[in-house]
């Protein structure tokens, strides 16, 4: 149905889901064309350009978060770990550069930049690279909300991964708890008052990729990043992509005590909440165990599980079985509010 | 507050291996019936959404419907009732109401085309967000009031309380008792039992049913939300069913009384008075609508302002909303996959039907969570 509405972008568009995937296919990526390349529109979580005998990797990504400060990070890191993360989605995990650019708006404090660009160091140094290059803008009080940090990496690699790769048979390993994130923001944005133990867990997970990769050569057949939208949105996504049905055991699924408790107190579902450290990953069956083991060796896996499996029927459905009954999983439509009443 | 989730771990009410006792025992008492389709209803949203979170229709028996009845308060305000509220907007009022109401279509409009249009709608999750907002400032702000008795409590006593002099509301109060006598006595309907909302139960006590359970020989179980509670009190109805013993019983002990909370009760009919009103795609319901009584005209915005209703209905009706049966799917009468729209023009981002709106709605709950129950089957 029309509505008044429908000449604008809505902050639906944004949220990772179907609205933002319509949005960029029917005006972004209107005549950019296809090649011998995976481009944009492929919708992957960058580009993939050959290079002799290896593929050049490209992501780009703008980050504002509010606030820019939080319980587990900053926006600082999470423009590093963004980039990062982006890049090794897609196999390609040492990064060889970053770019950064920075709008700032007027009044915003250099003390407060001074700490974003400690932690862009700190996080750089976490996953191996450096920025390379940047650019800074200021814009007046009210035109942009505080800062805004848009960062660009490049890497080659000879194990190019999709995000379209899954098949029947696949199991879907989780690399640690979810819902961290977007639970520790949505608390200290609303200041809700349960900020508690929650903790973003913005992390760079190229050398934990690496480990992965590395345990089973061939064996892992999709990646992504669950950011917006949650593990629901990416694994919507891959399901989609790969024509796969998915199976989730809801009992598998690692989520800390203190998401769960958050979660249900805000009538939240946890699959539809952001993540900036954990990673969504296809692996071959009979390789699995090996795969989870040796992320279970990194530090930031140690919680991570096999939480599903691909099935040749109902490709593109999610479903989840409760422990109780089984029920579809709905792809995110908009940002997940607090249900208080 | 820190949430240590020690309590969380020990969730008493969500033990698989006792659900999957329970379901058990639910498909051979439904199987003792002798007769299929049994179908029963609930009426209440948090039950429907229970239900669908943990995939509970996926374990029900093939021959057991169960049904979810007018349980959501989003969903039964009649249009007249959105164009009050659409009316006093555009006439400049400022409007505070729960976030689920906005998307709500009137006779032509939304408060969210009000608000598009630039009529002032604050979103509020509690009546007492409304109070504080009048606190603030001079201008009328009127409180369009939605829900069931449960909700109507909180707003009896704000009322009570005395809020600030330019404080209004606007009840669009629904009783859920009534209602029952009326899908009872629908001559379509296949329901041989209720299971009844322990929350609302919490306030008028379980003894309210005893009357109903008389006239209609139909038995009604109070049950509470969580998967076990919801299982137990369904295996209980399709005992009652199955014995032919038309009764309350109540098997949310742990929260609901024979009496109920005599204060809540007490402070709900000083405040308001049940009069007949239409339910959204439902039937007109005698005792249905709670109305502020005349001790109250002084917050009463019907009585404070002059709401003019009649220039809305110039515009017609969107022509896909004659297609929408959310009546007939409230009613226990059709399901949301009977309607044509379901799923295609009529989604959560872009809601025909009110329904589909509301978080508690029979048709967005299945959108949401998927009304498919062959999923058990797959591998």
């Amino acid at each position: 149905m029309t509505t008044l509405l429908d000449g604008r972008i809505a902050l639906k568009h944004g949220a990772g889901g179907r609205a933002m995937r319509t949005l960029i296919q029917d005006v972004l990526l209107a005549g950019l064309g296809s090649g011998d390349w995976i481009g944009a529109d492929q919708m992957d979580d960058g580009a993939a350009i050959r290079v002799g005998d290896a593929w050049l990797v490209i992501t780009t990504d703008s980050h504002v978060v509010q606030p820019a400060f939080f319980p587990g990070g900053d926006i600082g890191r999470l423009a590093v770990c963004g980039t990062v993360n982006d890049l090794a989605m897609m196999g390609a995990t040492e990064p060889l550069g970053l770019t950064c650019a920075v709008v700032l708006e007027e009044g915003f404090a250099r003390e407060s930049l001074q700490r974003v660009h400690e932690s862009m160091r700190l996080a750089c140094l976490e996953s191996g690279t450096t920025i390379v290059t940047g650019d800074t803008k200021v814009m007046g009080r009210g035109e942009v909300d505080g800062i805004v940090i848009n960062t660009t990496g490049v890497a080659l690699t000879h194990t190019l991964v999709r995000d379209a790769g899954l098949h029947a048979g696949d199991r879907i390993i989780v690399t640690g708890t979810i819902g961290d994130h977007g639970l520790a923001v949505m608390a200290t944005r609303h200041q809700l008052g349960i900020e508690g133990t929650l903790r973003s867990d913005v992390a760079p997970l190229n050398a934990l990729v690496r480990t992965a990769m590395a345990a089973a050569p061939g064996a892992i057949t999709a990646m992504k990043d669950p950011t917006r939208g949650g593990l629901a949105s990416a694994l919507h996504e891959m399901a989609d992509k790969g024509r796969v049905g998915v199976v989730l055991e809801e009992n598998a699924l690692p989520v800390s005590d203190a998401v769960r408790g958050a979660a249900e107190l805000l009538g939240i579902d946890s699959l539809h909440v952001a993540n900036e450290g954990k990673a969504v990953i296809g692996v071959r069956a009979d390789a699995a165990d090996a795969v989870l083991r040796a992320i279970r060796a990194h530090p930031l896996g140690r919680e991570a599980a096999i939480v599903g499996t691909c099935l040749a029927e109902r490709p593109g459905l999610l479903v989840l079985d409760t422990g109780f009954g089984r029920r579809l999983i709905a792809e995110p439509e908009g940002e997940p509010l607090p249900r208080i009443c | 507050m820190t949430i240590t989730d020690a309590s969380l771990r020990r969730l008493q009410f969500r033990d698989p291996v006792r659900a999957a006792g329970l379901v058990h025992a639910l498909q051979r008492v439904t199987t003792e019936i002798g007769r299929a389709p049994v179908a029963v209803m609930h009426v209440c949203g948090s039950h429907e959404q229970a239900i669908a979170r943990f995939g509970l229709r996926a374990v029900f028996p093939r021959g057991l419907d169960v049904i979810m009845g007018p349980g959501c308060p989003v969903c039964i305000t009649d249009l007249p009732e959105v164009d009050e509220a659409v009316a006093l907007a555009r006439q400049g009022i400022r409007i505070a109401t729960y976030g689920d109401m906005l998307k709500v279509r009137g006779s032509a409009l939304s408060l969210a085309d009000a608000q598009a249009e630039g009529a002032r709608i604050e979103v509020v999750y509690s009546i007492a967000q409304a109070v504080e907002l009048a606190r603030n400032t001079d201008e009328p702000i009127v409180f369009f009031a939605t829900g069931f008795e449960t909700t109507a409590v909180a707003t009896a006593a704000v009322i009570l309380g005395g809020p600030p002099p330019n404080f209004s509301v606007l009840s669009a109060h629904k009783y859920i008792p009534p209602v029952m006598e009326i899908v009872s006595e629908m001559p379509e309907t296949r329901i041989e039992g209720f299971l009844a909302a322990g929350h609302a139960a919490t306030i008028t006590g379980w003894a309210i049913y005893e009357d109903f359970v008389a006239r209609h020989r139909k038995p009604v179980v109070v049950a509470g939300f969580e998967p076990l509670d919801i299982l137990a009190g369904l295996v209980r109805l399709v005992e009652l069913i199955r014995d032919g013993m038309p009764q309350v019983v109540n098997m949310y002990p742990r929260c609901v009384t024979r009496e109920g909370n005599l204060t809540a009760q007490e402070q709900l009919w000083r405040v308001f008075r049940p009069i007949g009103g239409r339910w959204r795609g439902i039937a007109h319901v005698p005792n249905g609508n709670l109305r502020l009584r005349d001790d109250w005209a002084g917050v009463d915005a019907r009585r404070r302002f002059t709401i003019d209703i009649t220039a809305l209905w110039d515009a017609a009706p969107p022509a896909l909303v004659q297609q929408c049966i959310c009546g007939e799917i409230m009613s226990g009468i059709a399901s949301p996959q009977d309607c044509r729209l379901f799923g295609k023009e009529c989604v959560p981002d872009s809601a025909v039907g009110a329904c589909m709106v509301s978080s508690e709605g029979t048709c967005r709950i299945w959108h949401q969570y998927g009304g498919h129950p062959d999923l058990a089957r797959l591998a």
